[in-house]
């Protein structure tokens, strides 16, 4: 198979409910995940691969994502095609509605969730793919309960032959990453309505035996709500740390993984980390203590504050000697007062805060 | 010549206020720096003619001998403890100790409940006293029509301020002027006191007590002063100055804030005074800090802290509302707020003790302080100041919230709304 003309698809779908108060401010594929929009992991992961195409099925908030992915789009020199859907489409219509994109060619292309963060591994699953030369391709990866998911068995050959939702007795411990490869004679199996490519394409695919298994090396993670992407974030600043790093940073106070932006600032006698993203023009003050959590753009952390397991978001100000825990997510620009302790909250965008809030809630 | 009596109960007495009168007698637990009865002294000896402060109850005298010692040296004033044998009711320890109490023929003396906390208008009521010749004068106060059922409840002529009817703790609303706990007694009061104890002796002999209390146990409130309502010798005085009793341990807390309110106009040299006038730290008024006391410059103190002999405070830590006690040390960065800190007891750094005021409704006129039990009607403990017990530590990065740690233990997690046994 060439380099050239490699496309991909990718499924950005609704409103990532899952991930509010956070999306109500910015579609979701744009919220940063260790300071880069979880979108642009995947983007670039796919160039690397030689994708000069991408298609993004978006059906909510589609104008502010192609105002700020076609800068991008330019910057890595590949097309973005943006696939409207005006109405929800489930995980596999939108790979009809495209039809006319990917069907231009009769290579394969990729089909990715938009949630998923991982070490992609493109160039072998495309590899993969021409090697058994049927028509699609899943990525499994390892869970340590699969009851809770849906499994996929499969033979020796990695050839897959069932799918077994939520299995009580342990059948396999590999479940559906979220990531495929398949052959435009896939779209023929797709009918033009809201339709779900795990229940009712892939099933008869692995029927007719046309469906293989890739098996994912290496973390991976569905950071769709706040307590997995607080998970997946670390999980990947543990990856950096194996492959690039140079990119963590270094300096008095930090413990651990920690990815800090140039244009931040922290002050003095301040605990950072492990596993801390702090973002472009953060500023966290002098005796500031922060595990576990990442601190989106423009934040403000004042001085003598505990935070663990926390998302803070764009231009908050979290005041002096306050305590966050507990997945707390802070939405653009919330005060939260001095002294004030917050656990489990889900805070909505322009709130301020002056009461402590010690159970889990949301504060509209 | 006059003296002055407070009655300080014992160990068995003052139970609600653990576990912090676990390692000391509640009389003695620091408010703004000070014992609580030495507050009670210090208002007495502020009286001319006053020479001598007896202190009854029946703590073992080890406990409180070397404090009574301490004060007689401070205020130069005869101070005794006299020892009850056994508990024997406000009035029969009185009753008991009425031959020292009498020596030298002084014209009255005070008699004060050792847990009442006020800014005592003891003046007034002895001039108050003296111009209606009464044989009992009681200091009164205004309380609501729902939380006067607590409290001795007095009706009065509102011309003469006779007492015309007296009932400990009513079950349904009898009066809003309650019984301070603070009286001026003419020594008379002995006969009729001797009169009751004769009786209740009588009593005693032909077993109608059945064994049910001691022989000598007398109740003022019930056995004396009741009684008297209506004979022309008991007065009110009905004063509107604070006052408060202790009772839970989150009164505690009240009361220092008030005691350091008093402080600014009769002790300001006890109150720390802010960075830039001769202190180090950041001081929000009103707060007292020991001489002894170590605090951190950039640590933020106050409103209404006390900080006790010897005890830490580290970099970057905030105190606010909260009483900690000798030798306890709270590491950088933490945050301490309505809660108290044991003697001895050890907070990490970045750590956060809070606890929930019990205040009285400041929006209320009349409102006292109110002291809920434990636990609520679901079994659940009712949210409380947090107070840890001496000789704790609380590690570092942790909460402790709205819960009562008992002494001696090493926490390891973070606690919300639990007792640590």
């Amino acid at each position: 198979m060439s380099e050239e003309g490699k496309r991909a698809l990718i499924l950005v779908g609704g409103y990532g409910t899952r991930l509010r108060p956070l999306t109500l401010s910015r579609p979701k594929p744009l919220v940063e995940f260790a300071n880069k929009p979880i979108l642009l992991h995947q983007i670039e992961a796919l160039v690397d691969a030689g994708v000069t195409e991408v298609i993004l099925a978006v059906s909510y908030r589609a104008k502010q994502m192609e105002e700020e992915l076609t800068v991008e789009a330019a910057k890595l020199g590949i097309t973005i095609v943006f696939s409207h859907e005006t109405e929800p489409m489930g995980t596999a219509g939108p790979i009809a509605l495209a039809r006319e994109h990917l069907s231009k060619s009769t290579k394969p292309f990729f089909v990715l969730n938009s949630d998923i963060i991982c070490d992609f591994p493109f160039r072998e699953l495309a590899k993969f793919h021409e090697g058994h030369g049927k028509e699609g391709t899943i990525v499994v990866t390892k869970v340590e309960e699969p009851s809770k998911y849906g499994v996929v068995v499969y033979d020796q050959n990695n050839c897959i032959e069932s799918f077994v939702e939520k299995p009580q007795e342990f059948i396999s411990n590999k479940i559906n990453a979220g990531l495929y490869i398949l052959n435009p004679s896939v779209i023929d199996r797709i009918e033009l309505r809201p339709t779900s490519i795990e229940k009712e394409v892939f099933p008869f695919m692995a029927t007719d035996k046309q469906l293989y298994a890739f098996e994912l090396q290496g973390f991976w993670m569905d950071v769709g709500q706040p307590k997995d992407f607080l998970t997946g974030m670390c999980l990947y600043l543990n990856h950096l740390r194996e492959t690039n790093s140079q990119k963590l940073y270094k300096g008095p106070g930090v413990v651990g993984n920690v990815l800090v932006d140039p244009t931040a600032k922290i002050g003095s006698n301040c605990q950072i980390g492990p596993n801390v993203t702090i973002g472009p023009g953060v500023v966290i003050e002098d005796g500031v203590c922060i595990k576990r959590s990442t601190i989106l753009r423009g934040a403000v952390v004042c001085s003598n504050s505990w935070l663990e397991s926390c998302i803070v978001g764009w231009k908050c100000h979290v005041g002096k000697w306050v305590r966050m825990e507990g997945s707390t997510v802070l939405g653009e620009d919330v005060i939260v007062k001095d002294e004030t302790y917050i656990n489990g909250g889900q805070v909505l965008p322009h709130k301020s805060i002056a009461t402590s809030v010690p159970e889990p809630q949301i504060i509209m | 010549m006059l003296k002055a009596v407070i009655l300080i109960g014992g160990p068995q007495k003052g139970t609600r206020f653990r576990p912090l009168s676990l390692d000391i007698p509640k009389p003695l637990f620091p408010i703004a720096g000070l014992p609580l009865v030495q507050h009670l002294i210090e208002a007495c000896v502020a009286n001319e003619g006053l020479s001598e402060i007896l202190l009854i109850g029946f703590y073992p005298s080890a406990q409180i001998q070397p404090f009574a010692n301490e004060m007689q040296q401070i205020y130069n004033v005869t101070i005794k403890y006299l020892q009850e044998f056994t508990a024997l009711g406000t009035a029969g320890g009185l009753y008991h100790f009425r031959d020292q109490i009498r020596f030298g023929n002084p014209e009255g003396f005070f008699l004060m409940n050792g847990d009442v906390c006020s800014d005592f208008p003891l003046k007034e009521l002895y001039e108050f006293h003296k111009q209606k010749k009464a044989l009992v004068t009681i200091m009164g106060t205004e309380a609501t029509r729902h939380q006067s059922l607590n409290y001795g409840c007095i009706v009065t002529n509102r011309e003469t301020n006779e007492m015309t009817h007296y009932v400990e703790k009513p079950s349904s609303y009898v009066s809003t002027l309650i019984n301070c706990g603070v009286y001026v007694c003419s020594p008379d009061i002995f006969h009729t006191i001797g009169a009751v104890n004769n009786e209740l002796q009588e009593r005693y002999r032909n077993g109608y007590m059945n064994g049910t209390r001691e022989a000598g146990y007398i109740q003022l409130e019930q056995e004396i002063l009741a009684p008297l309502a209506g004979t022309g010798q008991i007065f009110v005085l009905p004063v509107v100055n604070w006052w408060s009793q202790i009772k839970s341990a989150g009164s505690a807390i009240y009361a220092n804030r008030h005691y350091l309110q008093l402080y600014k106009t009769k002790f300001p040299e006890r109150l720390a005074r802010s960075k830039g006038q001769g202190e180090t730290c950041t001081i929000y008024p009103d707060v007292h800090v020991d001489p002894t006391a170590v605090i951190h410059p950039s640590a933020v103190l106050g409103p209404n802290v006390s900080v006790g002999p010897g005890a830490t405070v580290g970099a970057g830590t905030r105190l606010k509302e909260s009483i900690v006690l000798r030798d306890a040390s709270i590491d950088d960065r933490s945050l301490v707020m309505h809660s108290i800190i044991g003697r001895g007891s050890h907070v990490g750094r970045w750590t956060r003790v809070e606890g929930t005021p019990s205040d009285p409704d400041p929006n209320k006129p009349f409102t006292k302080m109110e002291n809920p039990p434990l636990f609520n009607k679901d079994g659940r403990l009712n949210p409380s100041i947090t107070i840890v017990g001496c000789s704790v530590s609380v590690p570092s990065e942790t909460i402790l919230l709205n819960s009562i740690v008992l002494p001696n233990k090493e926490l390891s997690r973070s606690i919300k709304n639990e007792i640590i046994l």
